[in-house]
């Protein structure tokens, strides 16, 4: 049986439908990724799965109970670690930690030998008197984490784990969640840094205005709708030199002053750059990002 | 959500004491400042009005001023500790802090948030009420043991008005938005609810409207309750209040359903 299965789920808010028909399958065990811009239709997803918000139409089982109906049973074995701060600032560490079991149920002396494993967890021994202000970004962002696994849950969910933290927290957290999957637990969660999708997530589903546009491993993905390499050109005269660039790779775009080119053999591209000596180029295997951008288009989303 | 979900009789779980138990935990580490910042502007104004213009007016209500007003200010002190607690600290913490978000993605529903708030609310106006009551026994105001009944209705004013108090919440886009209710609902029914002065001098259509009032029927209670009787009609009180408690804490679930849950 699925960790997760969704079937045709639809959210409308007003005239807008902002999940349009949305089927998810994940496995026990499994580090499942949404990847999707600003405004996607991600976070109202993972609403509808915990069962805070009702869907329109569709079907949702987590954990083998039927959500919305059975949501509260589903959440007990789920941890969340939600887009935005939600810590108590009036709290310790260790109180956030023991407020937050009681909300599951669990008695003071059963969460109380918990904490110092999952403070340890959460590279935050000895931090369990301090206050939450004292603590940084990424402390918080690790609290919420450990805070997540006070029930010691099945599944977790994670709606931007890594949004705002600089790239010392951002790695300490990826490797957290790597040993949470060793451990055998099913981890959902929202990007829009594919560079976090690609290392951590065995499958990704690329969302965009309320649909699943793509689904599969990450190398999968590139290797289904991607040529292999890029060269990225940009400098003065970058105009003049995209006639060649369309003759020599499979496809190129065009996005301010930088001409990307895809191809799976780059080497014409790069063979004929010298003769432009204005132009500065970088060379690279194609990654999530040019996939998302590819099926996601440019432009902004605010 | 559909129709039936949204106008769903409410019903939460014993869970909702790890809510009261979590504001508690909150106002432990500041419950002495809180007392004294939710008692000092009503004992300044019992002590000032009921000695000072009580000098003045002689006796009110069958006995002195400070009396009258004592039992006027213990129910209407109440009030403002409920409705502080689930206007302003409510607020906070569902839009703040976004401390509600947290707890429904354990396995609490929002319901259990909101009953824990309705109760923590009517707790600190047990508390406030309590204060007062002690204070004014201090002064030799309260008759015993019919005073003590007051402690009850105290919390059941709490619990009228922190359920309207959660309603209002529901509705708000800021904290600007509570200085309506106060300023052209609480204010203007404490003036018509017999705490300052006698309701009988009203004219027949505003004394009907304050009657409409939760307040009025609280200060009915307290204050025959403070002076060692029990009040007239003191069935048709408590019910009023309870009704307004009730449908005040159902209109609260509905319009928090609407805001949060959609």
């Amino acid at each position: 049986m699925n960790s997760l299965e969704v079937r045709g789920l639809r959210k409308r808010y007003g005239a807008q439908e902002v999940v349009c028909g949305v089927d998810l399958d994940v496995a026990p065990g499994e580090c499942f990724g949404l990847l999707g811009p600003n405004g996607a239709g991600k976070t109202t997803t993972l609403r509808l799965c915990l069962g805070l918000a009702d869907p329109d139409a569709g079907e949702i089982r987590l954990l083998g109970n039927e959500v919305p109906a059975r949501a509260r049973e589903a959440r007990a074995r789920v941890g969340v670690v939600p887009q935005f701060d939600n810590l108590d600032p009036d709290f310790s560490v260790a109180e956030n930690l023991t407020v937050y079991g009681r909300y599951f149920g669990l008695k003071d002396r059963d969460i109380a030998p918990r904490i110092p494993q999952l403070l340890e967890f959460a590279g935050l021994a000895g931090r369990a008197g301090s206050k939450i202000q004292t603590l940084s970004g990424g402390m918080k962002r690790r609290l919420t984490l450990a805070r997540a696994l006070v029930n010691d849950p099945q599944l977790l969910f994670m709606d931007e784990p890594t949004t705002g933290l600089d790239p010392q927290a951002r790695h300490l957290i990826w490797e957290r969640l790597r040993r949470l999957t060793q451990e055998g637990r099913t981890l959902i969660l929202t990007t829009h840094f594919m560079e976090e999708a690609e290392r951590l997530c065995g499958r990704v589903a690329i969302m965009d205005h309320g649909r699943i546009i793509a689904q599969g491993t990450p190398r999968e993905l590139i290797a289904r709708h991607i040529e292999s390499q890029v060269v990225e050109v940009h400098g003065p005269g970058v105009e003049a030199w995209i006639a060649d660039a369309k003759m020599l790779s499979l496809r190129t775009e065009l996005a301010g002053e930088t001409v990307f080119c895809y191809a799976d053999n780059v080497e014409p591209v790069i063979a004929n750059l010298p003769s432009y000596p204005d132009l500065v180029y970088l060379h690279r295997p194609a990654n999530l990002e040019d996939l998302f951008l590819k099926l996601t288009g440019r432009d902004l989303r605010d | 959500m559909t129709n039936t979900r949204l106008y769903a009789l409410p019903s939460p779980s014993l869970r909702f004491v790890a809510v009261w138990r979590r504001h508690f935990l909150v106002w432990r580490k500041l419950a002495i400042p809180s007392i004294l910042g939710n008692l000092a502007d009503p004992l300044i104004m019992l002590f000032g009005l009921g000695y000072g213009l009580g000098a003045v007016l002689g006796d009110v209500g069958g006995g002195s001023y400070f009396a009258f007003l004592a039992a006027g200010f213990m129910a209407s002190t109440t009030m403002y500790a409920a409705t502080f607690e689930s206007l302003f600290s409510a607020y906070s913490r569902m839009h703040v802090q976004r401390t509600w978000e947290a707890i429904v993605n354990a396995p609490m529903t929002l319901e259990d948030v909101l009953a824990g708030e309705w109760a923590w609310a009517a707790s600190k106006a047990l508390a406030a009420g309590v204060c007062m009551l002690a204070i004014i026994s201090a002064a030799g105001f309260a008759s015993f043991p019919h005073a003590l009944l007051a402690i009850p209705v105290v919390v059941l004013i709490g619990l009228a008005f922190a359920a309207l108090g959660l309603s209002v919440n529901a509705l708000a886009s800021g904290y600007d938005f509570f200085s309506y209710y106060m300023t052209l609902f609480l204010t203007p029914m404490m003036m018509l609810s017999g705490v300052f002065f006698p309701v009988e001098r009203l004219p027949a259509p505003i004394l009907a409207l304050a009657q409409a009032m939760p307040l009025y029927h609280g200060v009915e209670l307290v204050r025959p309750l403070l002076g060692g009787t029990i009040p007239g009609n003191a069935l048709l009180h408590l019910a009023v209040l309870a009704a307004y408690a009730l449908a005040g804490f159902y209109l609260a679930t509905v319009l928090t359903r609407r805001r949060l849950l959609q």
